[in-house]
């Protein structure tokens, strides 16, 4: 196929301003915060640290499961997001508890590796029992304009993936325009991945609103002409709780009811679940509770 | 063939099970700007040499908030004698004062004005939508600012007039009788009194009978920013009021922007007189969508043309002309937007479509559907509810239209779109010069040559490429055809208050 003939006119002043007026929605009261409940049910807590440590991804386990000690009515989060040598330790910490395990893979953040590298990595990932293979595309590849190649590289791990499904990290950052983030999704989407997400985290900007209404509407496109969902994960730079109500108010208005539970969104995020706490807090007492109440993971 | 026919038939039944369902467990809650802060009198009397006056016979009438039905004030309905004295007051204050001082001192008192304006922006933007209907999110972030604007932008041209008439030594008219439309009232009251003071004229302005408060609030402004009496006197009332102004010989120039019926009316009877005019009446804008366009921005773009402040705008985008190969994408993009549309309170932040400005507009948008609808017209209305009280017309988007439709030819001046489709650049320019207007129009394309062909052929005062309703203090606006005469803001605005 000729990826190239895909390539959409996106036009950057209009998404920036159709972007502009989302986040004039003012979401009060009982709205917030069933909105910050539902954020913190789409959180992918992640934590992709070379120094990372057994201990560290038992805590950020423990605190998937229940967010807050002392705080009632809390979901959930939906997931924890390492990478695959800590996977083993994660499923073992989250069994039985329905948070999922994600991890990320395909010589992550980079994604400069062999093939067969990468192949291996993801079916390691899932043999240790990730339920997610988050995987980066080759941006190196995609912006020579071997939009074949990184189809190709992107339905190859999702066969190695398995049951497991797989997040196709687009690396937004990388891309330069939205009319290449359009494609990326596009190729992506064909090629069969189960969830776009825009960043690793390792690159800014890494997810922002503008990036993520152009993925949305590539998501949306999909639907029209199939019927078939592809789930959505910003990740990297959100950081608190006014941010992420804005996505969900894009999700609301472009995807609508469907998309808005964490089989279909997800935040990839770890600072942003305090933010929603202490938020949460406010709406209850009415005023701030300072930060060292809430475990920092 | 046969295949193709197939192949849509697939597609169809793909497209009935992917229906997006905005009916979301996630509602936004209500969000309603407060009304605690903002002073109102529960009389207005007019604005004459400075003053507050009572008329001459006490004559009031009530002024409707359109999303309640509730009277928000009464207003005074100015006669032929308080005219007189609002005629003779102007002309006094220019003989005496400001056609003395210098444009700089002018100017003074101008940027005074314009930051005034920004100190009571929330105050002014909750005014003008409890009284006309708009959207606070619209007054709020568009109307007011935009007010202020056009003072800041023309104070900073009275005394450079010189550089604006090279050559010349530009000298003001005298009088501007000045009457504005109900659609933007604090805006219409900048466009039109900036420019004419910083020119040195003086002004009689009257607002529109269903939205005369800010105006009011803007003569308050006026008597805080103390520019010397006379200077700007505003006489509410309706159009006996208006055409006593049209008509008075002591005024120099008109400044009308209404309907076009009105502004023909304005035409004869100032047919062989001394005054100057300029008009900016209806319209009946395209609004272009080529295959090649960035279709979710061009979504976005019918949808600020048509459906900004409730479809009251001379200038919408009320005639859409889409690419027939992306016909079927763009209805439907286009239905999925419009169901997102929240429709109601417009005190609302997150309201995006208000209430109709009057009972009267509401009747005449009403009867005009019921015309598309015996005209054989498709209609989609997202299935929204509306408030029990008050004035309301969901958004509404006709197809299966043609040019000979009367919901293509006339002005409807409400939430509702007509949507053909064309083939070729030259079908389109054809159709869309086949009107009596020409006010603005818009062309959404990824070529920049496109562009600049067809807007180079569409006759019409103001064309946006892959935007629309943009609107700034140092752009010229005005029409072609029935649309008007002579062009208001930008360094053109000035021109008709001046002789040189």
């Amino acid at each position: 196929m000729n990826y190239h003939l895909l390539k959409k006119p996106i036009d950057q002043v209009g998404v920036e301003e159709r972007v502009a007026r989302f986040k004039t929605r003012s979401i009060k009261k009982q709205s917030k915060v069933q909105a910050m409940k539902l954020a913190l049910s789409m959180l992918d807590l992640t934590t992709l640290e070379g120094k990372d440590s057994p201990n560290k991804v038992k805590q950020i386990c423990a605190k998937a499961i229940k967010p807050c000690e002392w705080m009632h009515d809390l979901p959930s989060v939906a997931a924890v997001c390492v990478y695959p040598n800590h996977v083993r330790t994660a499923t073992t910490a989250l069994k039985g508890s329905g948070v999922k395990v994600a991890s990320v893979s395909t010589a992550f953040p980079s994604g400069n590796a062999p093939m067969k590298v990468k192949i291996e990595d993801t079916k390691f990932a899932v043999e240790e029992g990730a339920d997610e293979i988050d995987m980066v595309i080759s941006r190196g590849k995609f912006l020579a304009g071997e939009y074949n190649f990184v189809h190709d590289e992107i339905a190859t791990i999702k066969e190695a993936c398995g049951k497991s499904h797989l997040k196709v990290i687009l690396e937004t950052g990388e891309l330069e325009s939205y009319e290449n983030v359009r494609l990326a999704s596009d190729i992506a989407i064909l090629a069969g991945a189960d969830f776009i997400k825009t960043s690793t985290g390792k690159i800014e900007p890494a997810a922002t609103l503008p990036v993520t209404l152009v993925m949305l509407e590539a998501i949306r496109d999909h639907f029209y002409a199939t019927g078939k969902m592809v789930g959505m994960k910003p990740a990297g730079g959100i950081r608190k709780e006014k941010e992420a109500l804005q996505y969900l108010v894009m999700v609301k208005e472009i995807l609508g009811e469907a998309w808005l539970n964490p089989n279909y969104f997800r935040f990839g995020a770890s600072t942003l679940a305090n933010d929603l706490l202490m938020q949460l807090q406010k709406e209850v007492t009415g005023h701030y509770q300072s930060l060292d109440y809430f475990s920092i993971d | 063939m046969e295949k193709t026919k197939t192949q849509n038939k697939e597609l169809t039944s793909e497209e009935q099970k992917a229906e997006i369902n905005f009916k979301t467990d996630w509602q936004y809650a209500a969000s309603p700007e407060s009304t605690d802060h903002i002073q109102l009198k529960k009389k207005y009397d007019l604005f004459i040499n400075g003053k507050f006056v009572a008329p001459a016979k006490p004559k009031y009438f009530d002024s409707i908030n359109p999303s309640t039905e509730e009277k928000i004030a009464e207003v005074a309905e100015a006669d032929e004698a308080d005219v007189n004295k609002a005629v003779k007051a102007a002309r006094d204050a220019y003989k005496g004062k400001w056609s003395k001082i210098s444009a700089s001192e002018r100017a003074k008192y101008m940027f005074r004005i314009a930051r005034i304006i920004q100190e009571k922006a929330r105050e002014l933007a909750v005014i003008e939508t409890m009284d006309g209907g708009k959207p606070i999110r619209e007054s709020r972030d568009i109307d007011i600012p935009l007010a202020a604007a056009h003072f800041f932008y023309y104070a900073g041209w009275a005394d450079k007039l010189n550089y604006a008439v090279p050559g010349k030594t530009p000298k003001p008219l005298g009088v501007a009788g000045q009457i504005i439309p109900w659609n933007f009232p604090l805006l219409m009251a900048a466009w039109k009194i900036a420019p004419a003071l910083a020119t040195g004229n003086t002004v009689v302005l009257k607002p529109a009978e269903t939205t005369s408060l800010t105006a009011l609030k803007l003569a308050e402004i006026i008597q805080e920013a103390d520019l010397p009496p006379g200077v700007v006197n505003i006489v509410t009332g309706a159009g006996k009021t208006g055409s006593l102004i049209v008509n008075h010989p002591g005024v120099d120039k008109i400044a009308f922007t209404g309907s076009t019926d009105i502004g023909k009316l304005i035409q004869k009877s100032l047919a062989g007189t001394h005054k100057k005019y300029t008009l900016e009446l209806g319209g009946k804008a395209a609004n272009i969508i080529f295959e090649d366009a960035s279709i979710d921005q061009a979504v976005e773009g019918i949808v600020n043309g048509i459906f900004f402040n409730q479809g009251h705008v001379c200038c919408a985008g009320s005639r859409l002309f889409v690419q027939e190969s992306v016909f079927e994408i763009v209805m439907r993009k286009l239905k999925d937007r419009i169901a997102t549309l929240v429709v109601g309170n417009p005190l609302d932040k997150n309201t995006d479509i208000g209430a109709i400005n009057s009972k009267a507009q509401l009747d005449k948008i009403s009867e005009y559907h019921s015309i598309g609808l015996k005209e054989g017209a498709e209609c989609y209305q997202p299935a929204c509810e509306v408030p029990s009280k008050g004035y309301w017309f969901r958004p509404t988007v006709f197809w299966n239209v043609s040019q000979a439709s009367r919901i293509v030819q006339e002005e409807i001046f409400g939430p509702v779109l007509t949507v053909q489709t064309f083939r070729t650049i030259q079908e389109v320019v054809e159709k869309a010069n086949n009107t009596p207007y020409g006010l603005s129009g818009g062309i959404w394309t990824d070529k920049g040559s496109k562009i600049f062909k067809v807007s180079g052929e569409l006759k019409a005062g103001v064309v946006w490429a892959n935007t629309f309703n943009k609107f700034d203090p140092t752009s010229p606006f005005g029409g072609y055809k029935e649309s008007g005469i002579g062009r208001e803001g930008g360094l053109h605005g000035l021109m008709p208050y001046l002789q040189y």
